[in-house]
């Protein structure tokens, strides 16, 4: 027996193993109903917890990607002040970041497959249960008890081997996510750390804060020369002329100050 | 036949073609049974592509059970050992 019949015959075990355990089998549809629809809420709530996590990758994504856009500029910055270093030190640190990109673009694609997966298991699985609530209501209606366990069989295993079948893609899903979202919050506390600059934020990473002290040393050295050049070629009269000018308002002065002593005693 | 494909749905497949289907599904267990991992999705994936090209698709609000049923495209050598080895593994 290959692996199609045994696949088979251990779902037919565990869907005989519920009528079996029923006295009156019509007692099992109104339980299986119930837990069928508890497996659609179970579902839906997959497929929404799957959409939550493919959006935070996402995010992260174009986190991550703004950070390798700002080593890029960073490694231009330098490369045009004659800095190869500091170009190489941001060039690694934007491949680390691309590769990480990489690695959650991969993920984001799985996450969307099983997102469709599960969305198509909800239809699947919403189609049966309707197909259910109608074949249950005719068997309870029509048949006795005896005519009902053969009558049963078919309906009940073939809903509880999609149920099965459902249940396991539900718990793929959440594995996966599960995964990821440990992976998720290991990238966020990076993000959160500072290693990984908040492209909103200013600029603090060390390679930054060398462009940005070469720039303002190589500013001041630009507003230094130009203020000797002011300075040099200022006219010399301007200077002396501005003595004489002081002394008259010196001398004017002297004579209230010499006052206040008189006036207060 | 019915037959379903885990994580895809069901598909109704003519009985002469179950035939070709069994050489297939033989040496899949083997593989499984040998730990030829390579040789599981080798032998999956054909599997999976015959039964989608011969069988039609049983619609959705069809209440029926399926007398064999196949790992679904993506699953591991792994699980679909430990769907043969132990059927407290099916929930629900």
């Amino acid at each position: 027996m290959g692996v199609m019949k045994r696949m088979s015959l251990i779902f037919n075990a565990k869907a005989n193993k519920v009528l079996d355990r029923a006295e009156d089998p019509r007692e099992t549809l109104d339980y299986s109903y119930t837990k069928q629809l508890e497996l659609l809420q179970k579902v839906r709530r997959g497929v929404a917890d799957v959409a939550t996590s493919r959006k935070r990758l996402e995010l992260q994504a174009t986190q991550l990607q703004q950070q390798a856009d700002k080593y890029d500029g960073q490694a231009r910055a330098a490369l045009a002040q004659g800095r190869e270093d500091l170009a190489r030190e941001a060039l690694t640190r934007k491949s680390a970041l691309t590769q990480q990109i990489a690695d959650l673009q991969t993920q984001h694609a799985q996450l969307l497959a099983e997102e469709e997966k599960l969305t198509q298991a909800s239809q699947r699985l919403q189609a049966k249960v309707d197909a259910f609530r109608t074949k249950k209501e005719t068997i309870k209606a029509t048949y006795t008890a005896a005519e009902a366990q053969t009558k049963i069989g078919e309906a009940f295993s073939g809903i509880s081997e999609e149920m099965g079948d459902v249940g396991l893609a539900i718990q793929r899903a959440e594995d996966k996510t599960q995964s990821m979202q440990a992976r998720a919050g290991a990238i966020d506390e990076l993000v959160a750390s500072g290693a990984l600059n908040d492209p909103t934020g200013s600029p603090s990473d060390d390679i930054q804060l060398e462009l940005d002290r070469m720039s303002s040393t190589s500013d001041v050295e630009a507003q230094l020369a130009a203020l000797k050049g002011e300075i040099a070629s200022a006219p010399a009269p301007a200077a002396i002329e501005g003595a004489p000018a002081a002394a008259p308002a010196a001398a004017a002065a002297s004579p209230a100050e010499a006052k206040q002593p008189e006036e207060t005693a | 036949m019915i037959l379903r494909i885990l994580g895809e749905g069901q598909f109704e497949i003519a009985d002469h073609t179950v035939e070709a289907l069994n050489g297939l599904d033989n040496d899949l267990l083997a593989a499984v049974e040998s730990g030829d991992d390579a040789g599981f999705h080798r032998i999956l994936a054909e599997l999976l592509a015959l039964v989608r090209e011969v069988g039609v698709p049983v619609p959705d609000d069809h209440l029926g059970p399926s007398g064999l049923v196949l790992p679904g495209a993506d699953s591991t050598l792994e699980e679909v050992r430990a769907l043969l080895g132990d059927e407290g593994l099916i929930p629900g």
